[in-house]
């Protein structure tokens, strides 16, 4: 049920994106979604792959900071709501989400959206209850 | 004018005759009271009654900050406690402080240099006397405070801080001397030009600035801008504090008060003494100091002596700007600091790799300190809120060991330059 994500400390230079994607690119590690937190001083790049055990090792290997955080993929119904359904669930039973981003391409007829929560078997517990859908890792990476 | 003419227009001679006997008395009673230094004359050979000439000075072992933390808090005091009456401190490496300890008469004879400082400024009775030094364990404010109180000088304890305070004093008190580091002088300059106010209209007369560097540059953009007469202070907590040396107004070096201290300039490598007029380390030995009596201090400042007559009238010595230090040490907004005091904050974190980078500038007239820290894997979270918190307390931790707040800045590992042997860890980008 549970995807991995793969997070990298870049400061905020010029180049250091590139050079992160450069990396995994050489690497055949192809990116499925990815999103940029940002302070003055530097951001936090998330990144769901296709291989992320290779991407952990290849960043790492490349000098760069690096950790792997478990997150969920949820579908979302891709229509007016959709997305406020999913985050009513999690309210109702007070799980609190760290931060959240869209995927960059569809799954299916549903969006797909990475969320990150700090009670992560609970809200997959919740959701599912809920009949949301949540796509296993394999699915994920294979997208 | 003069405070006390008599010590401060001493012929040399007889200057010489008073220090020599002074330091015969200081020397016995480190020995006498003292085991640090009774072991130290030991272990050189030497007993008090071989000091029979000044020149028998540079047999004397130096004492260094390092002495001063190594017998901490109170190991070189040469009173018991019950006769000092306060303590100063200055921050130090491992949380734990430099402490310095007067008796009564220390006070009264700190008291009466600082008045000799502020005569030699022109300053009397008739002044209101803006002390802007931070009061506290720093010597500066209380330093400066005693001696303008025995004056008889009207004392205006404001303290560091609060720009707008300052100004509306300046102007309600009628303030005619300024006390504050030439940094935050020429803050206070800036801002007055903000708050409309003409300086031409205020009564200020003198600022004495010290505490950190400046240049003569410095001085004429005080002088113009606040439209005062600017004057070099030099003092160091481990000496006695503020009051060491003071320039007068012919504005030609700082007046080393003789009869309490011999001042030394000595080759910092090879340590041996040097002539008059030649570059070098600084080195002090109190002559009448009772709480903390301190034998050939390593100030680390770099200077020149002048021994030739000054126009003022005082006989003696005078030190020019300190240029430069044979440590690492930076003065930022008047505090010391040195890098191996954020090295211990980080080690003591463990959060952050001891790799790190002081960026040192000056914004407008104040300096800024920025740390850059190699953030460590351990450490690394994929939530922006946990990163924030680590340079929080970070930031939270080196103001409470430095008294100065600094700006966090996390950096990738690996990135800051390693050099052979002596790592780089301070770029100063300020131009004083």
């Amino acid at each position: 049920m549970k995807v991995k994500q793969i997070s990298v400390f870049l400061e905020n230079k010029s180049g250091r994106l590139a050079q992160v994607t450069k990396v995994l690119g050489q690497n055949g590690i192809n990116i499925r979604a990815l999103s940029i937190a940002d302070t003055t001083d530097f951001g936090i790049l998330r990144l769901i792959v296709n291989n992320p055990d290779a991407a952990y090792r290849v960043l790492k290997e490349a000098g760069f900071t690096v950790s792997t955080t478990e997150v969920i993929a949820v579908e979302v119904k891709d229509e007016p709501g959709g997305l406020s359904k999913v985050l009513e669930i999690l309210r109702e039973v007070n799980i609190n989400i760290e931060y959240l981003y869209a995927f960059l391409q569809k799954a299916t007829n549903a969006a797909l959206v990475v969320f990150r929560v700090e009670q992560l078997d609970e809200a997959i517990e919740v959701l599912q209850k809920n009949n949301v859908s949540i796509l296993q890792g394999d699915r994920v990476y294979a997208l | 004018m003069y405070w006390q003419k008599e010590y401060e227009t001493m012929p040399r001679e007889k200057l010489k005759e008073l220090q020599l006997a002074r330091l015969q008395q200081t020397v016995r009673r480190v020995y006498e009271n003292v085991p640090f230094y009774r072991q130290k004359l030991r272990a050189a050979g030497i007993e008090p009654g071989d000091i029979k000439s000044l020149s028998d000075l540079n047999k004397l072992p130096f004492t260094t900050k390092q002495d001063l933390r190594d017998n901490y808090p109170f190991g070189l005091f040469a009173v018991p406690l019950d006769q000092v009456v306060r303590l100063h401190a200055s921050s130090g490496t491992t949380g734990k402080p430099t402490v310095v300890g007067y008796t009564k008469n220390d006070i009264t004879t700190w008291s009466d240099l600082m008045a000799r400082a502020l005569a030699m400024a022109g300053g009397t009775k008739k002044d209101v006397v803006q002390n802007a030094y931070g009061y506290g364990l720093f010597t500066g404010g209380l330093g400066i405070h005693y001696g303008a109180e025995r004056m008889g000088a009207t004392v205006v304890p404001v303290s560091g801080g609060n720009t707008p305070r300052q100004l509306m004093l300046m102007q309600d008190f009628g303030t005619t001397i300024l006390t504050c580091t030439p940094s935050y002088a020429l803050y206070l300059s800036e801002e007055m030009v903000s708050a409309g106010i003409d300086p031409r209209k205020l009564k200020l007369r003198v600022g004495i600035f010290g505490a950190e560097p400046w240049s003569e540059r410095m001085r004429e953009q005080l002088e113009a801008k606040l439209n005062l007469t600017a004057l070099d202070i030099y003092g160091l907590s481990e000496v006695i504090g503020p009051g060491v040396a003071m320039e007068c107004l012919e504005k030609k070096g700082m007046h080393i008060f003789e009869d309490h201290f011999i001042a030394e300039i000595i080759d910092p490598d090879t340590e041996e003494p040097l002539p008059y007029g030649k570059q070098g380390e600084l080195v002090i030995t109190s002559l009448t100091k009772e709480a903390l009596p301190i034998i050939r201090y390593r100030t680390r400042d770099i200077t020149v002596l002048n021994c030739s007559p000054c126009d003022c009238g005082r006989t003696f010595v005078r030190m020019q700007r300190v240029t430069g230090r044979t440590d690492d040490m930076l003065i930022i907004r008047g505090v010391n600091v040195f890098p191996s005091q954020i090295e211990s904050v980080l080690l003591e974190f463990g959060d952050t790799e001891p790799h790190y980078l002081l960026v040192v500038d000056r914004k407008g007239a104040l300096d800024d300190l920025e740390i850059w820290v190699e953030l460590s894997d351990k450490f690394f979270s994929d939530k922006v809120r946990a990163l924030e918190e680590l340079e929080e307390k970070l930031r939270a931790r080196i103001l409470s060991v430095l008294g100065i707040s600094a700006r966090i800045k996390l950096v990738e590992p690996r990135t800051i330059p390693r050099s052979e042997g002596k790592a780089k860890r301070v770029v100063d980008k300020r131009e004083i």
